[in-house]
């Protein structure tokens, strides 16, 4: 922790829909944006679903939150760590997820991606690096 | 140690909350500090004073109340969780036109902030959820 600044990562595990974890995680994440801190996600398990693009959750009645995770960049939420192992395991492949950029002020506002699929391993990294994990 | 706790389940349905209070009972007890339990997801309904388990159970709702008044551990309940699951204070009550409140002595309703803030300034954070 340096400059009162923590790690904070939101870990995300269960499918966008069937239980409402992942639309309140992602209640707390920008909230949570407001305060400043080094924040990142985390997808893995079934979590990584709520990644994919094209949803349609019309003919289940629930609300598809899913674009919102386009507007994180706008809330200096840049650092989407995706799980490999969790893709492969659900026949999934970065081309299943939809496109989430971010405009990078001090490089003359281009444009990068906010999806970083690392592995099961590096996940573990990225873990032991945090200040504080909150697990939905 | 200074502890953050969050209460991400249901009482009775789930064990997370009867083991969050053991640990916060257990973590007080050892000279430790617990300064706030933020309630989450189900977990609000943690705070409801109209719950009425059998008399040959425990009451939730009652230790976490007894606690709070021994300690003065700030228990927070997520207001945006709570007004999905029907867990009102007599304010907000008045402000959305409903005819009743249920909030239990020793808790309040507040923001998502408390937590972040309960994050940022507590040494360790706990989740007890599934």
């Amino acid at each position: 922790m340096t400059d009162g600044v923590k790690k904070f990562l939101y870990v995300n595990r269960k499918a966008p829909y069937g239980t409402i974890y992942a639309l309140e995680s992602l209640e707390v994440v920008l909230i949570g944006a407001a305060f400043d801190q080094d924040v990142s996600l985390a997808f893995l398990d079934d979590g990584v679903f709520q990644l994919v693009k094209s949803q349609d959750t019309k003919e289940i009645g629930v609300k598809n939150f899913s674009p919102t995770f386009r507007a994180l960049g706008d809330y200096e939420v840049t650092k989407l760590f995706v799980e490999q192992e969790s893709l492969d395991e659900r026949g999934l492949t970065a081309d299943d997820l939809q496109e989430i950029m971010w405009e990078d002020e001090d490089e003359d506002y281009v444009e990068k991606p906010s999806i970083r699929i690392i592995s099961r391993t590096e996940m573990a990294d990225v873990m032991a690096d945090q200040d504080v994990i909150l697990s939905f | 140690m200074k502890f953050g706790i969050v209460v991400s389940e249901g009482p009775y349905t789930h064990q997370a909350s009867d083991t969050a209070y053991h640990f916060v009972t257990a973590a007080l007890a050892a000279g430790h500090e617990v300064p706030r339990v933020f309630f989450y997801h189900d977990g609000v309904n943690v705070g409801t004073r109209l719950s009425i388990p059998p008399q040959d159970e425990r009451n939730i709702q009652e230790q976490w109340s007894a606690l709070a008044a021994e300690h003065g551990t700030d228990l927070v309940i997520c207001i945006a969780a709570a007004q999905r699951r029907g867990l009102l204070d007599q304010k907000e009550a008045d402000r959305q036109g409903k005819d009743a409140s249920n909030i239990a002595e020793g808790f309040r309703i507040s923001g998502l902030g408390q937590l972040i803030e309960m994050g940022i300034d507590t040494d360790r954070l706990m989740t007890f959820g599934d």
